[in-house]
This record gives C-alpha cells, sequence and structure tokens, in this order.
C-alpha cells in the first residue's frame, strides 16, 4: 500500500520531487518548533495545482493522511509531519502570477516568500502583514496561520488582506473562492480558511490587496527604568486616538541580548524600550510624533532616539528584530511564548510573569507588540540539565494561563498548531470544539488535513457518506467518531 | 412579507433564545432572526417561517473597554446606541452602514448582512472589525468563536463565517468587536465631472495616493458625478488640501467640505432605495468608469467604495437585467426591490456551490435557518 502511493506520487510530481529518503526526509521532521519530530514517510514537493490535486487524490484514495508545509517557519507545530503520512511542501510553487497594481492586487503561488510580495507591490505599493520571518516565511504559510507582524496594530493581519483563493480540498476538488473582488455572494469561505492552520486544504493562488506606500514614516525609541513606564507611554499613546503603524516593547533581558548581538545603541542599563513608528500623511506624522515625544518625556524617558534617516530607522528595528534569535547570546535554551492579554491589563500579567520567573527561577525576557497586547515571553532554560525544558514548558504554560485569566488569548500570531492544542480547553469549551469540527467536516469529512493539530482530542466526522470505513486513527485507538 | 402578520418571539435572554432556537430545530420549524427589520427583505424570496425570531431582547451592551478600544454588544445593539456610548469615550466602532427606518439597525443584523458604508475604505467590512461571536446553532449548540482581544488565532474563525451569512448558519447571541478612536476632525476633498471617466480617474488617482485616507468614495447620479476623499486626525485640513491636489490632477473641479457630516450621509443613505432597486456591485477599480457608464445608461444613480470596487446602484427595477449583462461577469446582487422582482430572478446572481452547501448542513443541520434564501439556493 505505502509503495503504491509513492509511486503515484512519483508518477504525478516526478521522482526527483519525492523524498523517501530517510536522510533527507529528516530535513522534514520539525518546523520552527524543533521540540517536535515526526519522521513522515515520504515528502512530495508538487510544482502546480494540478499535481496537488493529484497528490491529494492518491492520498484521499489509501487514506493516508498529509500535513502541507512551507518554508517551515512556523512556531507552533503546525507543520509538524503525521506518523506514516506525507508531507507536501509547497515551495516549488513560488512564482508571482500577476502584479496588477491598477487594482491593487498581485496573485501569487503558496511558496513565495512574504518578503517577495511585499517587493513585487513596491516601490508604490506594500503588503502590510509582515512577520518578523518574513525573509523566508511563505505567503501560503502565512495564509494557514494567519500571521500578523509589528505592524497588524494599525494595519491588520492576513486575513484582512487575502481576497481570492484557489484551493484544492482535501479530495483532491480543485475550488475558487472569492477572487479581486470583494463581497462575492455566498459564504466568507475566505475568512473560514484563512489561520486555519493547514486543516481545511491546501491553498494553490493567492490573491491578496496591496495599499499605497505612506507618505511619510517615523519612527524613535525611548528608553524607560521599567516596563510600568513604557507601558503608561503606551496607553497614554493610544488613549490619544493614535494608532500608530507599530509600537514595540522589549524588557531589560531581550535589551541586553538584542544590543549585545546588533550593537544598535540601545543603553544595556535599560529597563524597558518602546518603539514607536508612525505612518500615514506627512502633516499628521509630523504633528502626532510631537506628541508621542511629549507622552514618552512625561512618562519619565530616560532617553529617546529620533531617526533621522532611513538608516537609522533600520538600526532600530534591526534591535527589535533580532531580539529572539539574540536570545541564544543570554541563555543556552529558549522557549518562545505567544500569548495576547488586553492591552490595559498588561502591568499585572508583567508582575505575574516576574513572580513565576523567580519561582521557577528562571529568566524570562519580554518582547510584545504593545499596541495589540500580543506578548512573547522567552523562557531562558539550560537545555543540558535534565528536566529543565520541561520546566521552561510549564513555566511557560502559566503564563498563558496568566494571559487567559486576563481575559486574552493563547495565540496570537504563532498558531495553535502541535504545541497548544493541549491549552484550547482554557479559552474554549465542548460546544465551541463542536461548532469548529463542523467546519473541519465541511471541508475535509475524512479528517486526512493536517490530523491531530489544532483541536484538543482529535474527531472524527460523523455521517460520512457511504459505507462504514474504519478511520486509521480510529484503528490506532487515538480518535473517536462521533 | 409582512412581518406582523407572523408569528414572532423576542427570547428576552441569551438562554431563551438558545432554548427557543433548540426547540425549532428539534420540531423542524422553519425560522428568520429579525434584528431591527431593516434588511429583513433582502435574500431570495420564500414561504413564510414558522416564526420570527426578534433579537429585540437581546439589547445589552455586555462590555465597553475603553482602554482596550473593545467592547462585546448582545446582537439586538441597536448601532446607533452602541455608537453613541462609544462616541461618550472618542471611540466608534467603525461601521457605518446605512441604519435603515427608524435608524433602527442592530449589530447583529449589520453582522449577519455584512453591511458597510463609507468607513470601510480605511477600517474594513463587518467581518473585518468582529473579534468573536456567540451563536447558537438549529440542535440548541451555544458555540462561541474568536476572543474578545484584538490579535487571537486560537480556532477556527467561524465568527467570519457568520457574518454575511444572513441568518441561514445560526443565531448571533454576542459580538465582540474591535474599537478605532474617532478622528479629531474630518475634512472632505471633493472633484466633480460630468464624465465618467474622469470621475474614475479621479477617483483611482485617489486610492492610489499615499495620503492616509479615511473614506474615498465615488458618486453619480443626472449625469454628472464626484470623488471624493475624507481625510481625519489632528490635520485634516491640510490632508483634504494634498488630496485636493490630487484631484485637481486628475482634471476634475475640485473643492474643500469642511463641514462634511450631510455629505457622507448622503453617501450612506443611498445605498438604500425604497421604491427603486438597489444592486450592489462587486467590481474592481479599474471598472469603475463602466460601472458608471452602465448606471447612467441605464437611467441610474450611483454611489461607491472607489478603492474596493463595491458599488451600489439604484435604478428601475425592470432595468435589473440589462444591467447584469452589461456588467457580467462581475457580480450583481439586488438588496433593494419589490417582493416581485425579486422572486422573478436569481437575487444573488450566484453558482450553487457544494462546499457551502456542505457548510450549510453542518452547523444548521435541521434545516431551519432561513431555507432558501441565501446564495446558491441555501
Amino acid at each position: 500500500m505505502a509503495q503504491k502511493l509513492i509511486d503515484e506520487l512519483r508518477k504525478a510530481c516526478g521522482d526527483k520531487n519525492v523524498v523517501t529518503h530517510p536522510h533527507q526526509l529528516r530535513t522534514y521532521e520539525s518546523d520552527g518548533l524543533l521540540r517536535y519530530r515526526v519522521t513522515p514517510r515520504a515528502v512530495v514537493l508538487p510544482g502546480s495545482a494540478e499535481e496537488v490535486q493529484a497528490v491529494l487524490r492518491a492520498c484521499h484514495a489509501a487514506e493516508v493522511p498529509w500535513v502541507a508545509r512551507g518554508s517551515g517557519t512556523g512556531l507552533s507545530g503546525g507543520a509538524l509531519p503525521v506518523e506514516e503520512g506525507i508531507v507536501i511542501g509547497v515551495n516549488r510553487m513560488n512564482r508571482v502570477l500577476e502584479v496588477d497594481l491598477p487594482n491593487q492586487r498581485l496573485v501569487v503561488e503558496p511558496g513565495v516568500t512574504n518578503l517577495d510580495v511585499s517587493k513585487a507591490a513596491g516601490p508604490t505599493h506594500f503588503y502590510p502583514p509582515d512577520p518578523s520571518s518574513q525573509i523566508v516565511c511563505s505567503i501560503g504559510g502565512n495564509v494557514a496561520e494567519n500571521a500578523g507582524g509589528a505592524h497588524c496594530f494599525k494595519y491588520g493581519f492576513t486575513t484582512n488582506y487575502v481576497t481570492g483563493l484557489e484551493l484544492v480540498l482535501p479530495d483532491g476538488e480543485l475550488i475558487q473562492i472569492g477572487g479581486k473582488e470583494l463581497d462575492q455572494p455566498g459564504y466568507d469561505l475566505l475568512g473560514a480558511f484563512v489561520g486555519s492552520e493547514g486543516t481545511l486544504g491546501i491553498a494553490t493562488k493567492i490573491t491578496v490587496r496591496v495599499v499605497p506606500v505612506p507618505e511619510a514614516v517615523r519612527t524613535l525609541v525611548a528608553f524607560f527604568d521599567s516596563t510600568s513606564h513604557a507601558g503608561q507611554a503606551v496607553s497614554d499613546i493610544v488613549s490619544a486616538g493614535m494608532v500608530p503603524g507599530a509600537i514595540e516593547m522589549m524588557d531589560s533581558l531581550a535589551i541586553e541580548a538584542a544590543e549585545g548581538a546588533t550593537h544598535a545603541g540601545y543603553p544595556a542599563d535599560a529597563g524597558a524600550a518602546l518603539v514607536v513608528e508612525l505612518d500615514g500623511s506627512e502633516a499628521e506624522c509630523e504633528h502626532r510624533f510631537e506628541e508621542v515625544k511629549e507622552m514618552c518625556e512625561r512618562n519619565a524617558a530616560t532617553g529617546i532616539r529620533v531617526a533621522q534617516s532611513e538608516d537609522e530607522r533600520a538600526l532600530i528595528w534591526k534591535a527589535r528584530k533580532a531580539a529572539f534569535a539574540a536570545m541564544g547570546r543570554v541563555s543556552t535554551h529558549y522557549y518562545v511564548q505567544d500569548g495576547v492579554i488586553p492591552r490595559t491589563r498588561l502591568p499585572e500579567v508583567l508582575a505575574r510573569i516576574e513572580e513565576l520567573s523567580k519561582e521557577y527561577g528562571m529568566r524570562v525576557a519580554n518582547v510584545f507588540h504593545a499596541g495589540d497586547g500580543n506578548l512573547h515571553p522567552l523562557v531562558c532554560y539550560d537545555g543540558h540539565t535534565e528536566g529543565e525544558a520541561e520546566r521552561a514548558e510549564e513555566l511557560s504554560g502559566q503564563i498563558l494561563a496568566a494571559c487567559v485569566e486576563a481575559g486574552g488569548s493563547i495565540t496570537g500570531e504563532h498558531g495553535v498548531g502541535f504545541d497548544k492544542k493541549g491549552y484550547m480547553p482554557r479559552m474554549f469549551d465542548e460546544p465551541d470544539f463542536d461548532a469548529f469540527q463542523r467546519l473541519r467536516c465541511a471541508f475535509d469529512p475524512a479528517g486526512m488535513a493536517n490530523p491531530g493539530k489544532v483541536m484538543p482530542t482529535p474527531r472524527l466526522c460523523g455521517e460520512v457518506p457511504g459505507p462504514y470505513r474504519q478511520h486509521p486513527l480510529e484503528a490506532a485507538g487515538i480518535a473517536e467518531r462521533f | 412579507m409582512a412581518t406582523q402578520e407572523l408569528r414572532t418571539e423576542a427570547p428576552g435572554s441569551r438562554d431563551e433564545a438558545a432554548a427557543l432556537i433548540a426547540d425549532c430545530g428539534r420540531s423542524g420549524q422553519v425560522l428568520r432572526v429579525r434584528g431591527g427589520g431593516t434588511k429583513f427583505e433582502w435574500g431570495t424570496p420564500a414561504a413564510d417561517p414558522a416564526v420570527v425570531v426578534s433579537t429585540a431582547g437581546l439589547d445589552q451592551v455586555i462590555a465597553h473597554n475603553e482602554g482596550d478600544l473593545t467592547a462585546i454588544l448582545e446582537a439586538g445593539v441597536p448601532l446607533v446606541k452602541a455608537q453613541e456610548r462609544f462616541a461618550a469615550a472618542g471611540q466608534m466602532l467603525a461601521l457605518d452602514p446605512p441604519l435603515g427606518e427608524g435608524a433602527a439597525a442592530t449589530i447583529g443584523g449589520v453582522m449577519a448582512t455584512g453591511d458597510s458604508g463609507p468607513l470601510r475604505h480605511r477600517y474594513g467590512a463587518p467581518r473585518d472589525l468582529v473579534l468573536g461571536m456567540t451563536v447558537v446553532l438549529s440542535d440548541g449548540t451555544v458555540a462561541k468563536a474568536g476572543s474578545t482581544v484584538i490579535k487571537n488565532v486560537a480556532g477556527y474563525d467561524l465568527a467570519k463565517l457568520f457574518s454575511a451569512s444572513f441568518g441561514t448558519l445560526g443565531l448571533i447571541l454576542l459580538v465582540a468587536v474591535r474599537l478605532h478612536p474617532q478622528p479629531r476632525e474630518t475634512v472632505t476633498a471633493i472633484g466633480r465631472s460630468d464624465d465618467p471617466e474622469l470621475v474614475a480617474k479621479g477617483a483611482s488617482a485617489l486610492a492610489h495616493a499615499s495620503l492616509e485616507k479615511e473614506c474615498v468614495d465615488v458618486r453619480w447620479a443626472g449625469s454628472e458625478g464626484a470623488a471624493l476623499a475624507r481625510l481625519g486626525g489632528a490635520t485634516a485640513g491640510p490632508q483634504a488640501e494634498a488630496a485636493a491636489r490630487v484631484l485637481t490632477d486628475a482634471g476634475l473641479d475640485t473643492g474643500i467640505v469642511e463641514d462634511d457630516f450631510e455629505l457622507w450621509a448622503r453617501q450612506r443613505s443611498e445605498q438604500r432605495s425604497a421604491d427603486h432597486a438597489v444592486v450592489r456591485v462587486s467590481g474592481r477599480q479599474t471598472e469603475l468608469a463602466r460601472t458608471i457608464g452602465a448606471a447612467e445608461a441605464l437611467g441610474g444613480s450611483l454611489v461607491g467604495r472607489a478603492s474596493l470596487g463595491i458599488s451600489w446602484i439604484t435604478l428601475d427595477p425592470v432595468r435589473i437585467a440589462d444591467l447584469r449583462a452589461e456588467l457580467a461577469p462581475v457580480k450583481c446582487v439586488v438588496l433593494d426591490a419589490p417582493r416581485d422582482v425579486r422572486a422573478s430572478l436569481d437575487v444573488w446572481d450566484a453558482e450553487p456551490s457544494a462546499l457551502a452547501e456542505r457548510v450549510k448542513q453542518r452547523f444548521d443541520p435541521a434545516g431551519v435557518f432561513a431555507p432558501g434564501t441565501f446564495a446558491g439556493g441555501i
């Protein structure tokens, strides 16, 4: 059976685009979250929608589950392979198919990187969702995860920019939803699909909206002796009716690491750094930027650096964007968390994180998208000491619990994937999962698309048309039909 | 369908509403959900439902989190009431669809129909501003999706699926929304012309200008039209002057309107008509001149979101077929029109979708939520 499927994949996509050698398969055993590893049965790299269709038809017939994968930068194990399943990499589908700037639309294949989408729209337009991994992450992955980034407080998320999709459903059917036009009659299946973490199908063509590059951009970084002062500055800015293009905060440990890596000139003794970027019309930016400076000063900023050139702006951002990677300088291992809180609850949640940090004896660096309350605590631990990774994970889970208790979410942009499905019951109840499952069953009644992700416990769809056949997950005793 | 002749139930609480829906589901009683009743006639005319479920009793603002710029509303809260509350804090829910007779439109009704107004240019449609939703399905399941914070990717985004689903998947009980600060002031730049090409050119120039516009609209009536941009913030005047220069460069007869409330109220109100047909055209920016031309040729008028490609054409109902023929394959959804007209054509201008039918079957297994009223025969 297994060999027959692999033969079919080879026939559909060509021998060189089907990976089965154990060493090569290891490349695909994790996504950006390296803690989980599963070796797939095979990896297939289709080059067109027709090939994706052939692959999914073959998997459907063979009842073999599959996982779609973009660039593998996801941080929730969303692209973690399924045991004995197939990984479908979309990286060969990397063409920008159409740049239709008169209509402010681009049509791209899923393997195009996020940055290349913006570049194709430039220099007059840009594509706003900009996850930190934008140089390598694929737009297909962005669609699956509803990717955000530093600019989404003002500009929104992937779901606000995708206007059309060509999809291959898990049974191999090719369908179009939306297009270049908005408000096409019918259900908002685009809204349902974007952010569905690869559990509903594979997008083979993506139409996105791009927007004019703003007339002016003004960026500053202000330093404070504590996150509470920086947090108050954020509150003041938002209360004054401003929606900055980006507003990002780092705490002292994050500053220490980022400065060590980038030498961006952040003072090593600062308790918090706040990057504020205003963009928009020239007149409005200038006017409001002065207000931002005043608000930082009023909240006891110890220093303010205003970018006077594009190079200086890039330097300010370099430290912020390097924060994750730079943690390697202060800790051998770290665990990246992604939680959301109502922004006004920041002081109490930060206090709770500090309390947990002391309790566990582990340092926690904090990097936030401060405007929208999206926290990225980085839990530092020594992975060479037995049991530390588990304790770090536990601490990380406690932080999420604090976020949910404050009225927030277990994930703002990294997704649930494999990593956070166990936390889903903190936010959702059984009837909510039941409703989620209805959507999933409408798209993928056989449950072959990325099974074992998002939902806390595997579920199957009832009322599958045709005679009853035992599902592989059911046979393995890990899912029930209801 | 005269709603007063139909059996109407107005549950006084979310629990009562859930029990009522479960009862309808069990007994197979077809129902239609009614908010303010301002868009109740939209959709495909269908046989009278056994019961109209009114959300009038679900009218509580559950939370307005000023500092977080979010709110949680019961579905029956009139949008105008919610806006008064938000405005007191200098905030707004950036949805400004026409509110209908007596300004009765509710948040649930606006969500369920996906209706929007000029602010959509900058802030998006109901789907873009909804953070979470609680719904009741026909088997009595009360489910929530999304969250009450402005950033969240946990679970499927069912709130988007339910927005613009016209009450065919379930009853919306609660809606969590993102709010925005109200601009300190607004000023509008307007460029007029009697040439559809020039109006479209001006509108396109505005859409592509690197100014931050609150709204970019177009209008056409009586053989003349205009492109309009509303600028907001602390420096609305200078920004509007910059927009006016864009319009002048495009060859339009340009002016500045400082007291612009009426101007935009008219753009909104002309999305509805009591005695003519209103057709919503889902087109592209570059087709605007052709769309205006079609409206003009058929004796109609038009308002639209120039950069989004969406237009509302008001015309004699007998010309709907001509309009569709003229603009095909662009989708032309009939919103307002006399019942007999709506019964004589497919108001949705849509093909059936097997996937959409499966979605309907999964969420409304009892098939009681307004069957036969939605796109593709759902």
